[in-house]
């Protein structure tokens, strides 16, 4: 059975704090805090951006995997920030990982989804036989504009998943997409910042894709949700994963691992699958988990995956999700934080 | 830089690819047509470590345009643990923590924006070891 081979992620080490946000803009921390279940969030530095935590995320994938480069015949990144406007991001990430020249690249996007929707061709195209490996990134430096919402939550990150048929840490046991044409969140060509829709991404959006999806996969599996260790949804705040996977029948045990947007904040395209790697970083032989991403405009992909006896040892390869998230970090003022994400416009 | 020199140099820039001397085993990077310490021509491809100690350091307090954002900020000289130096900037710390002897690892990061619009230069940094 084709599967997760190797994984890895990557979390800038700046934060800015919720509270700092909200002391900018005459807002109460509190509030936001309760309402949205954030605390911090990770911003980064002037020389990171979605290629280079790709690499580094990659990097680790393959480390954890030990396949030779040369043997992945297909990469795909999901990002809504790709650097360039025209020229793959795909190309620098290949070249940094030794990947190529003989390989098919792509760079996809579908706001917050397109690393799930990397996920899912990378992992078609080897269980398809196309190809031994491909590897399926998902990675953002998150915009949002100045006072809105979604700068308490708006973050850089991302996570990577090598997938091939031997020597699998996860086996892929079902997948499931399901999409529409949902107006929810938009960000139109050269606009620095996304608009969004306020309280119609919820309802209409988030959790209608995301309910959707996971009771479909859970019909096509006939897997109940306590047949789950772990369950992880896009996590866009707080309050949206936990309220959503309360409806779907989940316990906040089986979100727990998962659900690290309260000290991670959104990174987007790489914001269910950064808490799928958290989850990797813990799982037992045999457990069950189950992802479910959102992508604004909209849709939702869903995997469930079962973890294989080989996960305890060559998840020691490479650093875990918490320790990027507790080790060393350096909190930000707003100032430095305007600075590092060029919000500050300067004479040319 | 201009974009077809940056090109030229992507093997040692994004994956530290290095040579090793078949005579003396000495590694040079980046790699040169002759080994400048038994003049072999016969060499072997290797990759640097992501791993390196700093040998010595300094902060530029005036930085060139490109990074007047970034100042201020340490470069040093790292010699990874094949016994190469390399000078690189050292990232995500206090510039005036990197001192003589720091373990670091090396990492991806962006080195220069190509002016207004034009391409990005992508290299290696050194990040203090957690």
């Amino acid at each position: 059975m084709a599967g997760i081979v190797g994984y890895g992620a990557f979390i800038p080490r700046n934060r800015v704090t919720a509270e700092e946000i909200a002391k900018q803009w005459g807002k109460d921390p509190a509030a936001i805090r309760r309402g949205l279940l954030l605390e911090e969030k990770s911003v980064p530095g002037l020389d990171e951006d979605t290629i280079t935590i790709s690499v580094a995320a990659g990097r680790a994938a393959l480390e954890r995997a030990g396949v030779d480069p040369q043997r992945v015949g297909a990469l795909y990144i999901g990002s809504e920030s790709h650097p360039y406007a025209v020229k793959p991001s795909g190309t620098v990430v290949a070249e940094a990982l030794g990947i190529g020249p003989e390989v098919h690249i792509a760079d996809f996007e579908f706001a917050c989804k397109a690393g799930t929707e990397a996920m899912f061709v990378a992992f078609g195209l080897v269980e398809s036989g196309r190809v031994e490996y491909a590897m399926g990134i998902g990675a953002d430096t998150s915009q949002g504009a100045p006072n809105d919402a979604l700068e308490y939550s708006a973050s850089a990150g991302g996570a990577a998943f090598l997938f091939g048929r031997q020597h699998v840490l996860a086996d892929v046991v079902e997948t499931y997409s399901y999409t529409s044409d949902t107006p929810d969140f938009w960000r139109r060509e050269g606009e620095f910042y996304p608009r969004h829709g306020g309280r119609f991404t919820g309802e209409p959006a988030y959790f209608r894709h995301v309910t959707a999806a996971t009771r479909a996969i859970l019909d096509k599996t006939g897997l109940e949700p306590a047949a789950f260790r772990y369950a992880v949804f896009h996590m866009p705040n707080g309050k949206f994963p936990l309220a959503v996977g309360k409806q779907l029948g989940f316990t906040r045990e089986q979100l727990e691992v998962g659900w690290i947007v309260p000290t991670m904040g959104n990174t987007y395209s790489g914001s269910s699958p950064t808490g799928l790697a958290a989850i990797l970083d813990e799982a037992e032989a045999d457990d069950l988990i189950l992802i479910t991403s959102f992508g604004s405009g909209a849709g939702s992909d869903s995997f469930v995956l079962r973890a294989t006896d080989l996960l305890a040892d060559r998840r020691t390869r490479a650093p875990t999700v918490r320790s990027m998230l507790e080790g060393r970090r350096r909190y930000l003022t707003y100032g430095e934080y305007a600075k590092y994400r060029e919000k500050i416009i300067l004479n040319a | 830089m201009p974009s077809p020199r940056y090109w030229r140099e992507i093997p040692s820039r994004y994956r530290l690819e290095a040579a090793a001397c078949r005579g003396c085993k000495r590694v040079i990077y980046p790699k040169r047509q002759v080994c400048p310490q038994c003049g072999g021509v016969e060499f072997e491809a290797t990759r640097l470590a992501h791993r390196g100690r700093v040998v010595t350091s300094t902060v530029v307090h005036v930085a060139p345009t490109d990074l007047q954002m970034e100042a201020p900020y340490a470069m040093a000289v790292v010699e990874t643990e094949e016994g190469v130096r390399l000078m690189v900037q050292v990232a995500d710390c206090d510039p005036s923590e990197v001192l003589p002897g720091m373990e670091v690892t090396l990492e991806f990061r962006l080195i220069r924006k190509e002016d207004h619009g034009g391409i990005l230069c992508y290299g290696h940094k050194a990040v203090p070891v957690e």
